[in-house]
């Protein structure tokens, strides 16, 4: 029988902000343990909360971003539940009124190459809500440690309807998804800061049947890939269960990409009863019209929208784009470097090839390059005048983005001239051809090769210096008129 | 009895200092001379640091002295020792909710309330009694032992603000602040013959008391005058930025308006509701309402007879949502970071079960367990939704009544103080204490208990006035006619 997956993607995305969703101690990662907190976060008696705004406006931002429904009040409701990490223990949720509903996350399938353009879909959501992070903690030495300097970071909660279908359109939900949110300035979405956090419900059913199967939640998938491994591999051990006559138990189960292998954590019988109720500490906040539109204002163009714009109004390929759309900043960097040149095309060539594996290489990020869109530019046009060759091109792209001097500064340092101008060319290509009629002859008889009986004249003239590649096109160019 | 300082309120030894003719550290000092004698008998308090309330009172005999060689205004409070109940934060003072879970418990912060009254040159004196996380009308849920009430030591205080209750009648503080969540200041005022006053719901900030049911709580003053209750309220008043549920309002000058109104005469309407004059309340408590009701009709006021009809809901309605949110609210009392840790958990779970049945006392575990239940899946809908829909029709009740009066009068509670003991074994004998006071937090207004008699024992007898939201200024207007006309509240217990 052949199987069909049925997956639903719960995604939890940390909120960029300065402080905390309910006080003002600051959020961050990687700081001595204990050292993000105040009274409020550790839950001392009498402490309240009080609201980030900044995190509701990040929230709805990201609700409009993906066309979501924006509720007309954000309501706080507790969720009550023991553990160590939870200095409350309870966290303050949404529970009946998410702040967005509805909406939809646009994802590209992978194509049939990497070069290629995969299939677009779109993946509706249920809901976004606010809420607020738990600590960590931390066992070993006989002893658990909890460190509280995660707890009270404005957390999303993202769900998906169970529309997805395979472990690779997870892997292209949650891409799709970080870009989005990375363009809005809502999230870095580093997974290995925990930033995101993914949890997946699967289930699988005949191919044809409407009817869901039971489902299993699969816990601790924290990298991409994991995610995408570990679908596919429950979605394998479901089938394998489903083969062998067996029945889907309800279950959580904890994945582990070291190993491959996913474990129960918990059956379905042991599910909490949350006792939700309305936070008394917190009032509704009316979110209006007005505020709804003031965050729209600051919305970017969406990922997708982007490489559909870039390839029509640049005219450059999918390969370039692909490149280019998923980092907000190096499409923002591209734009300018092709608005200074005017040529897109070779802008995109030099940024997408040179200035990442320079950048790949030193381990820099962009906004550390020395290299400028300024630079870009100049060097596109240095080379589209035939000021210099395009070998002295690398050199001079090598030596800017060491030094940060300006492409024409690091030619006349370095002598990088070439001593042909394009006028000198074009004179000693016409004499070529008019001094050796039968090869010209030749040539328009189709020989290909007699255009290397003009070459060697024409590198004599030019001592060497002339660029092969254009004296090939312009004597193509001459003996075609 | 001789008019000793600590005796005195704070409007008096205000001018008294003033003038210098006393010292903060020297009032402080007959403070604290008092409580040295009266404590063993009272127990209002639960802990104090008279070092430190003497070096406030120090500090506040500089400042007096700067303001006078700079001509600038001295504050309210300035050099007055203000009790403060002890499940309101002050910074690096003990903060034990009367409660073996916090026994340890030293704040590192300032309640905003604390602050406030540091703020105005009120010394911050002691940790006054009361029952364990303010559960309780009679502070004998107290870990730390029962406070006694002033006039009758084998009687309680009432509660649960007991010991702040305590502490202004017997002369151990000048005023004091308390917190009021069903009745909690109302009814211990009544019962010690002081003012007591619940300010409307998000009038004080509530950010450093510890939460008992978040919806319901309110701190306010003990005084000896109303005049005294309307300038401790103008101190604590106003907007928090770190209480979302304090309002965005202008804090009026309660004591001027509040003296304004009584000179200008005013006439007030004023609704007796017949549903807190029925079964249960003791003659001798009505006959000497019904006197103060007469009182006010000798001033001319209007007496109607009004209707609250949906009381009777209310002590249910009250312990239903007061519970669901104190098992919320204490949740975070588990062991983990601070408070009570059991030495012999073997693991999370069990470090929570035994910390908490070893921390919490009897009350406490039983709200909590009550308030877990009514939240509980499959039950919210038939409690605690039909609990705010029943709240939501007493507000209604009220706000219909001021529709024809400027204020309501009743009881504050349906007995004179009680024996201690007697109704510790029966927890809803002991809810039924609070019938007159819960509708007033559940509607979020604005209530006083002021003296208004004693019984043929002896015993003080209170006046509940309670006033239309947010206007507490006419509230204590209300009071103080009444106050102006008797000398119940110049009389002290003999201890």
């Amino acid at each position: 029988m052949t199987y069909e997956a049925v997956i639903g993607l719960e995604v939890h995305v940390q909120l960029k902000t300065r402080s905390k969703m309910f006080t003002r101690a600051a959020a961050g990662y990687g700081h001595p343990e204990n050292t993000l907190t105040d009274p409020v976060v550790l839950a001392l008696p009498g402490t309240l909360p009080v609201m980030n705004k900044d995190a509701l406006d990040k929230i709805i931002k990201a609700g409009l971003l993906l066309g979501c429904e924006i509720a007309p009040v954000c309501k706080w409701d507790r969720k009550n539940y023991f553990y160590p990490d939870s200095p409350k223990n309870y966290q303050i949720s949404q529970y009946d009124q998410p702040i967005c509903k509805g909406g939809s996350v646009e994802i590209e399938l992978p194509g049939p190459a990497r070069n290629i353009m995969g299939e677009h879909k779109s993946v509706a959501l249920t809901r976004i809500h606010l809420e607020e992070d738990v600590g960590k903690l931390n066992h070993g030495d006989g002893a658990s440690l909890v460190d509280f300097n995660r707890a009270g970071t404005p957390l999303m909660e993202i769900v998906s309807e169970p529309v997805i279908r395979s472990a690779d359109e997870a892997f292209a939900y949650l891409t799709a998804l970080k870009t989005v949110m990375i363009y809005g300035g809502i999230s870095d979405c580093d997974m290995e800061k925990g930033q995101l956090r993914c949890d997946a419900n699967i289930s699988i059913r005949p191919v044809g049947q409407a009817a869901l199967g039971t489902k299993v939640e699969l816990k601790n998938l924290n990298s991409f890939s994991f995610v995408r491994d570990g679908i596919a591999h429950e979605i394998r051990r479901q089938t394998a269960v489903l083969e062998s006559g067996g029945k889907i138990v309800q279950e959580t189960r904890d994945y582990d990409g070291q190993t491959g292998t996913s474990q129960s954590l918990r059956s379905k019988e042991m599910a909490h009863d949350y006792r939700y109720f309305p936070d008394p500490d917190l009032m509704p906040v009316e979110v209006d019209q007005r505020w709804k539109d003031s965050i729209r204002a600051t919305c970017p163009e969406l990922p997708f929208d982007r490489q559909r714009r870039l390839q029509a109004e640049y005219g450059i390929p999918y390969t370039i784009t692909s490149v280019l759309v998923p980092d907000r900043d190096l499409g923002d960097y591209f734009e300018e470097a092709a608005r200074l040149s005017g040529k897109a095309q070779a802008a995109g060539n030099w940024i997408t090839n040179d200035l990442l594996r320079e950048l790949g290489a030193a381990k820099k990020s962009l906004s550390e390059s020395k290299v400028k869109p300024v630079h870009v530019a100049g060097l596109v046009k240095l080379v589209e005048e035939g000021t210099i060759l395009s070998n002295a091109a690398k050199e001079v792209f090598v030596d800017m983005f060491n030094t940060g001097d300006l492409p024409e500064a690091v030619v006349a340092r370095r002598g990088l001239k070439a001593e042909t101008n394009l006028e000198d060319l074009e004179r000693w290509c016409a004499e070529a051809i008019a001094a050796n009629p039968k090869s010209v002859a030749d040539y328009k008889g189709g020989k290909e090769s007699a255009l290397n009986a003009f070459k060697g004249p024409v590198m004599r003239q030019a001592k060497g210096k002339a660029d092969p590649k254009r004296v090939d096109e312009t004597l193509r160019r001459l003996l075609a008129g | 009895m001789s008019q000793e300082l600590y005796n005195r309120p704070a409007s008096e030894l205000s001018q008294m200092l003033a003038r210098g003719e006393v010292s903060a550290v020297e009032l402080m000092k007959s403070v604290a001379e008092r409580t040295r004698q009266v404590e063993p008998r009272v127990h209002a308090f639960n802990s104090m640091d008279e070092a430190d309330a003497l070096a406030q009172a120090a500090a506040s005999d500089q400042r007096r002295a700067r303001a006078k060689a700079t001509g600038s205004a001295v504050p309210a409070l300035e050099g007055i020792p203000i009790g403060i109940k002890d499940v309101i934060s002050v910074a690096g003072q003990p903060l034990t909710a009367s409660s073996r879970m916090l026994e340890n418990f030293v704040s590192p912060y300032d309640a905003t309330v604390t602050g406030k009254l540091k703020a105005a040159g009120a010394i911050c004196w002691g940790r006054l009694n009361l029952d364990e996380f303010a559960m309780g009308s009679s502070t004998e849920n107290s870990a730390f032992g029962v406070t006694s009430n002033p006039w009758d030591l084998t009687r309680v205080p009432g509660g649960s603000s007991g010991g702040s209750a305590a502490a202004v009648a017997a002369g151990e503080a000048i005023a004091s602040l308390g917190s009021d969540t069903g009745g909690s200041i109302r009814q211990p005022a009544a019962l010690c013959n002081i003012v007591g006053l619940k300010p409307s719901y998000g009038r004080v900030s509530r950010y450093g008391l510890i939460a008992f049911a978040s919806s319901l709580d309110q701190i306010g003053p003990f005084a000896r005058s109303v005049e005294d209750a309307a300038t401790v309220l103008e101190a604590i008043s106003g907007h928090d930025p770190k209480d979302s549920t304090s309002l965005k309002l202008e804090v009026p000058h309660y004591a001027r308006g509040m003296a304004e109104l009584v000179k200008s005469g005013r006439k007030w309407k004023l609704g007796i509701p017949k549903e807190y004059f029925g079964e249960g309340l003791d003659p001798e408590v009505e006959a000497s309402v019904q006197a103060a009701i007469g009182e006010y009709k000798k001033l001319g006021c209007e007496i109607h007879e009004v209707s609250l009809p949906h009381t009777k809901y209310a002590v249910g309605a009250y312990y239903i949502i007061a519970t669901a949110e104190c098992s919320s609210n204490l949740a975070r009392f588990d062991g983990v970071r601070y408070g009570h840790r059991s030495k012999d958990a073997k693991d999370a779970l069990d470090l929570y079960f035994k910390s908490r049945a070893e921390g919490f006392g009897p009350e406490v575990k039983r709200r909590i367990i009550l308030g877990t239940y009514v939240l509980s899946s499959g039950y919210y809908d038939a409690y605690y939704l039909r609990a705010q829909k029943v709240r939501t029709l007493i507000r209604r009740d009220f706000l219909e009544a001021y529709k024809q009066v400027d204020a309501i009068v009743t009881p504050t509670s349906p007995t004179p103080a009680f024996k201690k003991g007697e109704k510790a074994a029966n927890p809803l004998a002991m809810y039924l204490n609070d019938i007159y006071t819960i509708g007033v937090n559940l509607a979020g207004l604005p209530g006083i208990s002021i003296p208004c008699g004693f019984t043929s024992s002896g015993l003080p007898i209170g006046l509940q006035i309670i006033g239309q939201p947010f206007r507490e200024t006419e509230l204590l207007a209300v009071a103080r006619a009444y106050e102006e006309r008797n000398t119940w509240r110049m009389q002290f217990p003999k201890l």
